[in-house]
């Protein structure tokens, strides 16, 4: 990394990474900083501290698994995969498949009795797999030459499958709607439900701990960036589906809508179930709840900066889901700060509605905790991107 | 005064006795049915309220039993799994007495059994499986 000259302070991964492996290096979380930053300002601030961590805990949809569950005998080359019933992608080379968060059992009602329930799907597999229990594989297939079998079912868990790789092509979204219905009726959504005529407002995002919030401009985070994923260590691959980094942004430089967005990957075979549990989403769907922390290096008093806004800056759209989010229309009922949605209500034409985040507070702030500890006691270091995500 | 919240379970034999007229007029005990149902089985059950003197509410407790009407403590119904839960807020809105708050310093969900009316709005909301009731109650 070339040392920028305009700026006062400049630290490289490596001096950070030298002062982690001797037990020398100062970690904050991203709520901390705040304070730090304001009674000693930016510079003083990067002088002293070298990682901020961030976090987050939400149900994440675009998540799922590789797994390559071993070759049997005779051979099979899997062309439909189950994993208790739950179908899998088999799309791929002879024993991989890949489970998608959001793949509902097979014999689930759906919404045929609305608002299903969706008791179990692909995200309640991965949290099955990493608490360690055995999960019923049925793979069949046409057969061929060098793949004769023809179908196979046997019990495998996180232990006997070859290879078991968390792969998100969409996590950590830098910022999200504050969802309301202005429907008359009960939606059920993504979002949770909501209730008729804007009775609530639900929102996601961990705001000042969210971890793309913390470097709005990704001058740390690209390919390689290693991260809390799922209770382990995990990778930024690439820059996540509908990575949308221009969009309209504040002076500080953080985007008033949906933004930026991350690809995570990391061994799930080190993961826990506390990180990675099944959610069961009224009307709407399965989905994956992960928990994600992103740790910022310090290199200059410009990126402690970013790393010092507070909810009090940070801000989001009104967004109807009863009419137009269904039918594509991106209209805005006003522009909210997340310490107003974390107040508990927001005013919306004249009445006082009641916000609560889907994104656990509780557990964002413990993966920023654990991976502060982690800096600390010379577990972690920090991984130097290849390349920074896009910007443009 | 004593104010207490049960569950009553009616047995078919008497689902068609005017058993809670008797409990309010015989025994002066004042009474909140918060829910109500009667399933095919014609199996009753109520969660309500019952308040008065003590000994009117207990004379009145007396006499559902030995009616043959089962009282169950409401705390045996409903449980917030605080394991399981991560305090993730969906069932915050719709809880219609509070009964699930969230500490907005610490951001935890608590649950208070006593001001719970089985509802169980909070059931269906919760993303992750996180209230369970006994099976019945559905």
């Amino acid at each position: 990394m070339k040392k920028h000259k305009k700026h006062k302070i400049n630290k490289t991964y490596q001096e950070i990474n030298e002062k982690i492996k001797t037990g020398d290096v100062i970690v904050v979380t991203a709520e901390e900083i705040i304070d730090i930053v304001k009674e000693n300002g930016p510079v003083e601030a990067a002088r002293q501290v070298d990682v901020v961590t961030t976090g987050t805990f939400a149900p994440m949809c675009s998540s799922g698994a590789f797994i390559n569950f071993g070759h049997t005998v005779p051979t099979i080359k899997a062309a439909k995969v189950w994993l208790n019933k739950v179908p899998a992608y088999a799309g791929v080379a002879a024993v991989d498949c890949y489970v998608g968060a959001t793949e509902p059992c097979e014999d689930d009602p759906l919404n045929k009795v609305y608002p299903g329930e969706f008791v179990y799907g692909g995200g309640h597999v991965i949290e099955d797999l990493v608490a360690g229990k055995k999960v019923h594989l049925k793979a069949e297939a046409y057969g061929t030459d060098c793949y004769p079998n023809r179908m196979v079912e046997k019990e495998i868990s996180l232990r006997t499958v070859q290879q078991a790789t968390l792969c998100n092509p969409r996590n950590g979204y830098q910022n999200y709607n504050c969802a309301i219905n202005l429907s008359d009726r009960t939606i059920y959504t993504y979002m949770g439900a909501l209730k008729p005529k804007a009775s609530n407002a639900n929102y996601c995002s961990a705001g000042q701990l969210s971890p793309l919030f913390n470097d709005p401009y990704y001058q740390t985070i690209g390919l390689g960036t290693r991260i809390f994923l799922g209770g382990a260590e995990g990778y930024i691959t690439w820059h996540g589906t509908q990575h949308n980094p221009s969009i309209k942004r504040t002076k500080r430089g953080v985007p008033i809508k949906p933004a930026g967005t991350i690809w995570a990957m990391g061994d799930l075979k080190k993961m826990s179930a506390k990180w990675l549990a099944g959610a069961s989403l009224q009307g709407y769907g399965c989905s994956l709840f992960v928990g994600l922390g992103i740790p910022i290096p310090i290199l200059n008093e410009e990126i402690v900066q970013y790393t010092a806004v507070s909810d009090e800056e940070l801000f989001t759209q009104i967004v109807d889901y009863g009419h137009d989010y269904p039918n594509g229309i991106a209209k805005s009922y006003g522009q909210v700060s997340y310490a107003e949605l974390k107040n508990g209500h927001i005013k919306f034409k004249g009445e006082k509605i009641p916000t609560v985040p889907l994104s656990s507070l509780v557990r964002s702030r413990e993966v920023a905790e654990i991976l502060k500890k982690r800096i600390s006691q010379r577990k972690f270091l920090i991984g130097e991107p290849q390349f920074t995500l896009p910007t443009k | 005064m004593k104010q207490t919240k049960v569950v009553l379970n009616f047995p078919e034999n008497i689902v068609e006795d005017p058993v809670t007229y008797h409990l309010i007029v015989d025994y002066g005990v004042q009474v909140n049915i918060l829910r109500a149902s009667i399933d095919p089985g014609k199996q009753g059950m109520m969660v309500v309220e019952l308040s008065g003197e003590e000994s009117q509410v207990s004379h009145g407790l007396n006499y559902l039993e030995q009616v043959g009407v089962q009282v169950e403590s409401l705390a045996e119904e409903i449980r917030h799994l605080e394991d399981r839960c991560a305090s993730c807020t969906s069932c915050i809105p719709h809880c219609p007495t509070q009964a699930l708050e969230v500490d907005r310093e610490s951001w935890y969900v608590s649950f208070e059994p006593d001001k719970c009316i089985l509802c169980l709005s909070c059931l269906e909301v919760c993303i992750y499986s996180a209230i369970s009731v006994k099976e019945r109650l559905y």
